[in-house]
């Protein structure tokens, strides 16, 4: 028998941020405007001295206005999906769920859109916006999954699914009667997009959400573990199914609010990350938290760096990246599945 | 109904008399409750008052038909349901008002096999016993491990420690689900008809195990089943359930009669006593042919 140690724990997740380490620097080395490692190294150390005003300011502009940012909230967003994809799968009993397929980012996006047009003077509206709407249809979602009081996981698929391309319907009749708004920055959010620069502030609001998020699904970490080996047996050992269900939906929630508001509805990470975390580590939530949250940092910030290179100098939305690589994984997901 | 319904409480048993003078653990004192599909509507399901008592180191099987309200009565033993009125108490504890974390390391459930969600090991399935138990970060500490080894040890299942759940054949699966059941360290161990999946060797040797465990652990087993002929072979006690009603509780000689059994169970029936005093069911009219639990299966199944 080979439990699960803090070492052993701290291992896991040293190697994927070290991995992390290098998909970022790659990430900033490579782009329209190539970067060599040393220069690279060079101007990151002046600046962790403090001597940022030897940084020559094309660097700064290229490194640390353009690149850094957007590899930032890469990470963000990539974590903040995965996680919300892996708690999904624990509480729908599903392992085909994601943000994504279930609709649950198209209800944000339909959020945070409406957030925009009713209230644009709220401060931070396009994130609670969305939050409320990821809720609103993980609830709906859930509801119309079930068949005869039991959660069915073909139905709740397609409930999700139904779901989505309903909202994204609703999103499409609020786009176009919008008017004077930028077109195509408006089909790139939809799409998936990281390429829109934030305030600095909402970085830090997206920070402070992933680590509240995310920290209150890991306390239930050991109860999703029993949980997944079936619902009534783990009331038997002395979980509390109702409040661990409650934590995990609402977080999860905010998780994808927050992702979508900033950066529209990007596809498969939710999916594709926990899986791999899974095959590498084993299904321990322990494990599988954190570990799919660096995962999907990993991916996010390797995906978009893709979306922004391989057709330079024009970029891809970043969506669209990860659709074209998980939309074929999950069919094969589902296709073993159902086997 | 003309059915006697004051039940024989605490009868010392005829099966060694081992429980003669152990404590009693679980008493279960005019125990009713009601099903209702909303609110206001009258019940679709009704448990009548029942009562019974169960002491350290003994076997009660809860024997009937389906909707005979044996799992309704399960579920006030294991706390999940809150009695309508009277009283379901552990050592003189309320089961319904403990809480689940304390619930749990007194009282453990064996049911019938859930699909699992993503591919677990029998080991790591077994630490799950562990949860109620354990703290903050939720690290399994050594005792728990050795904990979860013996468990596995004690239901002869040491060799599928490290085999996937989902590969093993149904009845090392049950042995599995049973370890689990053991690394809680509970007093009370409840099993819900653990048979159904299994072959006739299979049952007898679950059952054989269940007998040495409780008087190894001292656990007080509690067995829901419809297989009339292990019951007889295996209880204690048996309290027999037809139609949400406890028609009689006590040793399976003392409830084992014909006509009891054949208004239960709708088929016809003779019993005789078998040579350790315990009784036998058969068809009426093929004594020495087909035993009762091919019929049950046949009739049910």
């Amino acid at each position: 028998m080979k439990p699960l140690t803090l070492s052993r724990l701290f291992w896991i997740c040293g190697s994927l941020l070290t991995v992390l380490f290098v998909v970022v620097v790659v990430a900033l080395k490579v782009g329209a405007v190539p970067i060599s490692i040393a220069d690279l190294a060079l101007n990151l150390g002046r600046v962790i001295l403090g001597r940022a005003s030897q940084v020559p300011s094309e660097y700064r502009f290229v490194v640390f206005d353009l690149r850094l940012p957007r590899i930032f909230l890469a990470m963000l967003v990539g974590g903040a999906l995965s996680v919300s994809g892996t708690s999904f799968q624990a509480l729908l009993r599903n392992p085909l769920a994601d943000p994504y397929v279930l609709g649950v980012s198209s209800g944000g996006a339909v959020g945070a859109i409406m957030g925009l047009i009713f209230a644009p003077q709220i401060p931070l509206v396009a994130p609670l916006a969305a939050f409320l709407g990821a809720i609103a249809t993980i609830a709906a979602v859930y509801f119309l999954g079930r068949r005869k009081g039991q959660l069915d996981s073909t139905t709740l698929l397609l409930a999700g699914i139904i779901s989505a391309s309903f909202l994204s319907a609703v999103i499409s009749f609020l786009v176009t009667t919008l008017a004077g708004q930028n077109l195509r920055g408006i089909v790139f959010w939809l799409m998936g997009d990281l390429s829109t620069p934030l305030p600095d502030a909402l970085h830090w609001v997206l920070l402070a959400g992933l680590i509240l998020g995310v920290g209150a699904i890991y306390t239930t970490a050991a109860d999703l573990n029993v949980i997944t080996a079936g619902e009534r047996e783990a009331i038997h050992l002395g979980v509390d199914v109702t409040r661990v269900k409650l934590v995990v939906y609402v977080s999860a929630s905010l998780l994808t609010g927050l992702a979508v508001s900033v950066s529209g509805a990007i596809g498969y990470v939710g999916l594709l990350v926990p899986h791999a975390m899974r095959m590498l580590f084993g299904s321990d939530y322990r494990v599988l938290i954190p570990s799919s949250m660096i995962g999907g940092a990993i991916a996010l910030v390797a995906a978009d760096t893709l979306a922004r290179t391989v057709m330079k100098p024009t970029e891809l939305p970043v969506g669209a990246v990860t659709a074209i690589l998980g939309a074929p994984f999950f069919i094969y997901l589902l296709r073993r599945r159902l086997q | 109904m003309s059915t006697p319904n004051n039940p024989v409480v605490g009868m010392p048993s005829q099966s060694g008399g081992q429980q003669t003078g152990e404590p009693v653990r679980l008493t279960v004192e005019q125990a009713s409750y009601a099903y209702h599909t909303k609110g206001n509507t009258a019940p679709v399901f009704t448990l009548a008052a029942t009562s019974f008592e169960a002491r350290q180191r003994e076997i009660v099987t809860i024997l009937g038909p389906n909707a005979s309200g044996k799992s309704t009565l399960l579920k006030l033993i294991a706390g999940s349901l809150e009695p309508l009125s009277g009283r379901v108490e552990l050592e003189g504890f309320e089961i319904s008002r403990l809480n689940p974390r304390t619930r749990a390391q007194r009282i453990a459930m064996v049911h019938q096999e859930s699909p699992l969600l993503f591919p677990t090991r029998a080991g790591e399935y077994v630490l799950q016993g562990r949860h109620p138990y354990s703290r903050m970060m939720r690290f399994e500490t050594e005792n728990d491990i050795q904990i979860a080894e013996n468990a596995l040890a004690q239901v002869g299942a040491t060799h599928l420690r490290d085999r996937w759940m989902h590969e093993i054949s149904g009845g090392e699966k049950q042995r599995v689900i049973l370890a689990r059941a053991l690394a809680q360290q509970p007093i009370l161990l409840l099993l819900d008809e653990p048979t159904l999946h299994l072959d006739i060797g299979a049952q007898v040797e679950l059952l054989e195990r269940l007998r040495q465990l409780a008087l190894e652990n001292r656990y007080t087993v509690i067995v829901v089943t419809h297989e009339l002929s292990l019951a007889a072979e295996f209880a204690d006690q048996v309290v027999l359930m037809h139609n949400g009603k406890c028609l009689r509780v006590g040793t399976p000689a003392e409830v084992y009669r014909r006509d009891l059994l054949e208004q239960v169970f709708e088929a016809p029936l003779d019993v005789d006593i078998g040579p350790e005093g315990r009784p036998r069911v058969h068809i009426r009219g093929t004594k020495t042919g087909r035993p009762a639990p091919i019929l049950m299966q046949d009739k049910l199944f």
